[in-house]
């Protein structure tokens, strides 16, 4: 069982303190992986948050083929981050660690939001295709404003290897996820947290309808609904069909997952709409055991559980910084100066919404509503 | 000279030719006549015999001879009085006296044929290996990585839905205050969705079945609608249903089928504006997975006074459905009308599915109702379903087996993101030897939405004598030794209604306790684990290539 733990902040944070919080759960991963994933950059960032970011890893010839790729796509390059490397034990370095930040292609630069995020999309698929077989070219994340890090190894070892204690990278969001490797042979593309256009999602537990979901995902006709290294993968792809391709308000990826049986419905008013959801979406119910945390293009960040809860998960902190993490150690860590009575466990019903800027913190209950705890 | 006793019989059987040889035991026997009674094809009688008899009485060896005459149990090999082998001489002989036994070189479809007459037949196909369901096995678990559910203490639900289930782009919502709503403005047909459990009693006519029977199952369903609260239901054949039960709130519990002889359907168009509930489903037969090719029949010894009275037809004739529907002209023009026809008389408030015989032209039908809005589902019986009455050629050597036949749909739907859309109805062969709810989920997770037992049933709930050696199966000549195929007085009356009530939901309730006991480890708990093929290996390798599914050894 993987270890989670996202940090939503207004003021700019630096990845070492998810990390840190992860290493208090250290009994939960075995050091198989992590995975960051920041959004709402700062530093070096900060004024380029219209531009979109290439992180991923590559070789020498990988790296000619993406500079290739790009150029003869049309995308100029605007800036470049790459993590100042320091020789750890244990970790394999490869050839080159980067996110690029690109002009995007002169007819696109006018072009609505939805159509660029289509073609962001489009061209990272193009690039992971580009280097699936050799490994020659790994991309996480193709999006403005959002920036991936990931690596086979320890975590705190990861985050030495990379420098990110001296690194001026600072996100006002961090996800951070340390693996539980559950296969033999480690991949890249399985570590989480996910990404797809501006949602973000990352898991601890095994997805037992992983098959028929994943079917049923692959079979929207949606570009991006590929790649499943990991079960987990579906659960961001979920979030981005239901708020995205179809619409609805996040809540309603709640009751996609974990649908109320009709009679729990009844006290609902959209209960009709509930009923034709449940039917409608019954290959996305999920059956658990699992506990995700995602966040939403706008910001907001999230906790629900399967519906029985058999996974555990916390949410604490302050008006302004908020942690969502899989063990309450995490939280110590993260936020020691918080009040602990209004620490969240959610249960099986609760949905947990960290508003943009952690502003506010409220627990949407399925059957019974709203409760708001910090604002 | 020649011998009074003749020794050449040819042209005669002996009962080493029969499939049954009946073993009785004189020593045993007290003559009551009991077995001679109840046998269904008078394939023994009672008779008498001639025994030389040599004793000594005394000291000294002086043996006698005597003769007496002895009444025994005699079995014909009269081709016509066949030992069936159903055994029901065993149930009432008082002293186990008398038996029939398999005998498996026997050369009873070499002789069956008299008169030119094909051997026709009641049952199933006779193949008593295992079929491709029970090759298969549940074999993720979850255990150390994850921790399984507990059966027994965590909640639960197994149901499906049965209609036509709008993919989620095509439903009438809008978001109003950030909550979604029915958009009114929107006039789209809203197809009719029932919620019922994922295994459904298969269609079983009032005809074919006796009234206790019919009864027995009818009253069991209810009592797991309205007690158990399982909303378990009930095909009903072809042949209708009784008048009074057409107009009760009961209705809904029953899915009415309409077969290409139209039988019992003048009763319930008629009664439609009486009805005080809406009917569960429609299903329209276009086939059966017994007899493909075939349309029902009912020999006239079984159209007695109430059946000829619900279908609307004489008494005592033979009443053979045509093999197709006559106004069938092609699926994409006639079938479609016949769907909606169905679905406008009740208003479009009940789901109109059609039932077809397993084939490989499956995936033709599946894509034509696709293109129909109508179409509620697809049935798909597979060969070795059950019939009343068929040829035995038909049962046992045509059709196609269900697993497969699933399978393949199920994976053309997901190729055409449409796997939620149409419901797939798997049957025929499911509970083939007792494994009524491992077979039940194996198709669930090659891709069924939902199942129907009929053979199962009547051997659970009634005592059906009825297996794959060819045992019993005279289901058509309305002589069923337990009374559950028959329209004789005398015969059904042996078969308590309330006792095949008591049965069904005894059955059903195991299938559920079963059920969980195979999803719990696999963590399925809410939703039925439909399509979940990574938790199914098959322990043969063909199998498991031809269904896309794991291999074990």
């Amino acid at each position: 069982m993987c270890r989670l733990v996202a940090i939503t902040s207004n003021e700019y944070l630096n990845p070492m303190e998810a990390v840190l919080a992860l290493e208090t759960m250290h009994e939960g991963h075995d050091g198989s992986g992590m995975g960051l994933l920041l959004k709402n950059l700062g530093g070096e960032f900060s004024d380029l948050k219209d531009y979109p970011i290439l992180s991923g890893i590559c070789s020498n010839e990988g790296l000619r083929a993406i500079d290739q790729f790009m150029w003869d796509a049309g995308f100029r390059i605007k800036h470049e981050w790459r993590p100042v490397l320091k020789p750890v034990a244990d970790i394999r370095r490869r050839d080159h660690y980067f996110a690029k930040v690109y002009e995007y292609p002169d007819d696109y630069k006018e072009r609505p939001f939805p159509e660029k995020e289509d073609l962001l999309l489009r061209t990272r698929l193009a690039l992971r295709i580009m280097g699936e077989d050799d490994q020659s070219t790994i991309v996480f994340s193709f999006y403005p404003d959002v920036l991936a890090i990931k690596e086979v190894g320890d975590p705190l070892r990861l985050s030495e290897f990379f420098g990110l204690n001296d690194s001026r990278l600072k996100s006002k969001i961090v996800f951070a996820q340390g693996r539980q490797n559950t296969n033999y042979d480690i991949n890249l593309y399985a570590c989480h947290p996910f990404f797809i256009q501006g949602f973000a999602s990352m898991t601890n537990g095994e997805n037992t309808a992983f098959v028929p979901i994943k079917e049923y995902l692959m079979s929207r006709g949606v570009p991006g609904y590929v790649g499943y290294n990991s079960d987990s993968e579906v659960f961001a792809h979920i979030l981005h069909f239901t708020v995205r391709q179809l619409g609805y308000p996040l809540l309603y990826y709640k009751d996609i997952i974990t649908p109320l049986t009709p009679s729990e419905m009844e006290g609902r008013l959209d209960r009709e709409a509930l009923l034709l959801l449940k039917s409608s979406l019954r290959p996305l119910c999920i059956d658990g055991p699992n506990m995700v945390i995602g966040f939403t293009p706008d910001g907001a960040c999230f906790m629900v559980h399967d519906s029985k809860k058999l996974r555990p998960g916390s949410v604490g902190g302050m008006k302004g910084r908020v942690a969502l993490v899989s063990e309450e150690c995490g939280l110590d860590s993260a936020i020691p100066d918080r009040d602990r009575s209004l620490d969240i466990f959610p249960m099986k019903y609760d949905m947990v919404i960290v508003s943009p800027r952690a502003e506010e913190v409220r627990v949407w209950n399925q059957r019974y509503g709203w409760t708001t705890t910090i604002s | 000279m020649e011998s009074t006793v003749r020794l050449d019989h040819n042209h005669q059987l002996t009962v080493r030719d029969f499939p049954y040889i009946v073993k009785w035991r004189e020593d045993r026997c007290k003559r009551c006549g009991r077995c001679t009674a109840v046998c269904p094809t008078f394939a023994i009688e009672p008779s008498i015999a001639l025994q030389r008899e040599i004793r000594s009485e005394g000291i000294m060896p002086e043996p006698r001879v005597s003769r007496k005459i002895v009444t025994i149990v005699r079995q014909s090999t009269d081709i016509d009085r066949y030992c069936t082998g159903c055994g029901a001489c065993t149930l009432v002989c008082p002293n186990e006296a008398i038996e029939p036994e398999y005998n498996p070189q026997h050369k009873f479809l070499f002789h069956k044929n008299k008169g030119g007459h094909p051997y026709t037949r009641g049952g199933r196909r006779n193949d008593p290996n295992p079929s491709a369901l029970d090759h298969l096995k549940f074999t993720r678990i979850s255990m150390l990585t994850d921790p399984a559910l507990d059966a027994g203490r965590h909640e639960f639900r197994i149901r499906t839905y049965l209609g036509r289930i709008p993919s989620p782009t095509e439903l009438p919502l809008k978001v109003e205050n950030g909550r979604l709503e029915i958009n009114r403005a929107v006039s789209r047909f809203a197809p009719p969705v029932r919620e019922i459990y994922p295994v459904m009693i298969g269609s079983m006519s009032i005809g074919a079945l006796s009234p206790t029977m019919w009864e027995g199952l009818a009253m069991g369903i209810t009592y797991l609608n309205e007690v158990e609260k399982m909303p378990v239901v009930m095909a009903t054949g072809e042949g209708g249903i009784p008048p009074r039960l057409l107009k009760s709130r009961f209705i809904k519990y029953f899915i009415l089928q309409i077969a290409s002889g139209y039988f019992g359907w003048d009763e319930i168009v008629r009664a439609i504006p009486r009805m005080v509930d809406d009917p569960c489903a429609i299903e329209i037969k276009y086939g059966q997975g017994a007899k493909p090719g075939d349309g029902g029949l009912l020999m006239a010894n079984k159209v007695v006074r109430l059946i000829a009275e619900i279908r609307g037809v004489p008494q005592g004739i033979d009443l053979p459905s045509p093999p197709t529907h006559q106004t069938k002209y092609s699926i994409e023009e006639a079938v479609a009308k016949m769907i909606q026809s169905m679905a406008m008389a009740w208003g479009f408030r009940v789901p109109v599915f059609p039932k077809i015989s397993g084939t490989r032209t499956a995936k033709a039908v599946l894509n034509n109702l696709l293109r129909n809005p109508y179409a509620a589902a697809l049935s798909i019986d597979g060969e070795e379903g059950g019939t009343g009455a068929a040829y035995n050629v038909s049962m046992d050597k045509m059709g196609h087996p269900i697993a497969s036949n699933i399978r393949d749909c199920y994976l053309d739907l997901v190729r055409q993101g449409k796997q939620n859309e149409l419901p797939l109805i798997a049957s025929g062969g499911i509970g083939k030897r007792g494994n009524v709810a491992a077979n039940a989920a194996a198709l669930f997770m090659l891709g069924a939405s939902a199942v129907t037992i009929g053979k199962y049933v009547m051997q659970a709930a009634a005592g059906c004598f009825g297996d794959e050696m060819n045992r019993c199966d005279v289901c058509n000549i309305g002589k069923c030794p337990r009374g559950i195929t028959t329209q004789e007085p005398r015969l059904y009356r042996r078969l308590d209604p309330d006792k095949v009530a008591e049965r069904v939901v005894e059955v059903f309730k195991t299938i559920d306790v079963e059920l969980r006991k195979i999803f719990a480890p696999l963590g399925r708990s809410t939703e039925l684990p439909i399509g979940m093929s990574d938790a199914l290996c098959a322990d043969d390798a063909a199998i498991a290539e031809r269904l896309q599914i794991g291999y074990v050894c």
